[in-house]
């Protein structure tokens, strides 16, 4: 009995047991491997059941798909180096590049009031904490523990995670913070009359240095203002597909590789 | 007789690791609010049918390891699995002579205090969204129960674990 209180309190209050998390997590690992089975062996019957003309027509789709964003990322080179030149004349400092690591799902925390992905990358990868986590459309979340080759990511529309964001038409700052349901995050202390209209994006603002700048996070889709009310009740979808996802970027930038 | 003991052993591991990953098995939307307690469900029957094996002690380790599967505060279920044991062991002797269904109530009341220690500790850490919907996992584990009970006893019976 003392020995649980005790872990409870070392744990909650002191944080003291991150270590240990860390070597447990990844004897985790195979509790998790084969509460995946399922899933693995739907996506493989899901490969190896399909027809040659589904192949083609999907192998079509994505060489159509391969051909747009090369010809997108074409002007790349250049817009980036005008970014520079801009970003000299204005005395700020340079654009970090940033670079990722495919990362799979293997499991989901199984508390409905908690929202965590476990990954198939660890700290042999070079994941580490506080690490940031994308997918295709948008912000993740973050990691909040590493075991040698399993981490553990804290999604963004939990309810204990915060991110500073900026709206992308016109840079005003605000902090999103997570409701506890994957659909939803809210926008705190926006004042009634600050500009922030349904439909806005937001994306990081990079402030606080965690996440990197620039990342898509969520669309607002309400805004109350209450005249009464000191400030607007506002609310956001994630852009990412947090419940759909399977396989998910880690993002290294520049100035965190160089921190650690 | 050794070797019967170690193969019991054997045995009762196996059905705590499937335990756990029924416990982590993914599962679709609202159902993953009333998955049932696999993990206290294993432990309550171990403890009715064989306290003197299993009890506190295996409580505190099974707990430990769901804390790091489900990634919470660690020692929250292990408090509360622990709290389970103790009851199960206080009440073993009646619970055997129970009817499944007066069984079935009992587990709904210990699994329904597990729930309540896993939510205050998670209150106190400040992440609990929806605490109305905590009792129904123990609902559906108390429903569970017969067939849990059967099984776990098919299985104990067949390989003799005592």
């Amino acid at each position: 009995m003392v020995v649980v209180v005790g872990l409870i309190v070392a744990d909650l209050r002191y944080n003291k047991l991150q270590a240990a998390r860390a070597v447990l997590d990844t004897l985790a690992y195979p509790v998790f491997w084969v509460a995946d089975l399922p899933t693995r062996l739907s996506e493989w019957t899901e490969t190896h059941a399909q027809t040659r003309a589904q192949l083609l027509e999907s192998n079509d789709r994505l060489r159509r798909e391969n051909l747009i964003l090369q010809g997108r990322s074409q002007q790349m080179a250049s817009l980036q180096g005008e970014n520079v030149r801009l970003r000299k004349l204005l005395n700020s400092s340079a654009l970090l590049r940033d670079d990722v690591l495919v990362a799979e799902l293997i499991g989901v925390s199984p508390d409905p009031e908690r929202l965590q992905l476990v990954l198939d990358k660890g700290a042999n990868d070079g994941v580490f904490i506080g690490q940031p986590l994308i997918d295709a459309d948008g912000l993740m979340g973050q990691i909040v523990e590493v075991g040698s080759a399993v981490s553990r990511a804290l999604l963004i529309t939990d309810v204990t995670h915060s991110v500073p964001v900026q709206v992308n038409r016109n840079g005003v700052r605000a902090i999103a913070e997570g409701s506890g349901e994957l659909g939803a995050l809210e926008i705190r202390h926006v004042s009634s009359n600050t500009d922030i209209q349904v439909g806005d994006l937001l994306v990081t603002s990079g402030l606080g240095g965690r996440f990197p700048e620039g990342y898509p996070v969520a669309v607002v889709t309400v805004v109350e203002r209450d005249s009464g009310e000191t400030f607007a009740r506002v609310l956001a979808v994630p852009s990412a597909a947090l419940d759909r996802t399977r396989h998910v970027l880690l993002v290294f930038t520049t100035r965190t590789a160089r921190a650690d | 007789m050794a070797s019967r003991e170690g193969q019991g052993f054997a045995v009762i591991i196996l059905t705590f690791i499937l335990a756990y990953v029924l416990a982590v098995l993914p599962l679709p939307g609202w159902l993953q609010w009333a998955r049932p307690e696999w993990v206290a469900l294993t432990l309550i029957y171990w403890c009715i049918a064989l306290p003197q094996r299993v009890g506190i002690a295996a409580a505190v380790f099974l707990g430990v390891g769901l804390d790091v599967l489900e990634g919470s505060v660690l020692g929250q279920n292990a408090f509360a699995l622990v709290i389970v044991a103790l009851l199960s062991q206080l009440l073993y002797q009646r619970l055997r002579v129970y009817s499944l269904w007066q069984q079935a109530v009992v587990v709904f009341i210990l699994v329904g205090i597990n729930q309540l220690i896993c939510q205050w500790v998670q209150s106190i850490e400040g992440v609990s969204v929806l605490p109305r919907l905590f009792l129904l996992p123990a609902l559906s584990s108390a429903l569970l129960w017969p067939v849990i009970l059967h099984s776990l006893r098919g299985l104990r019976r067949y390989y003799q674990v005592s």
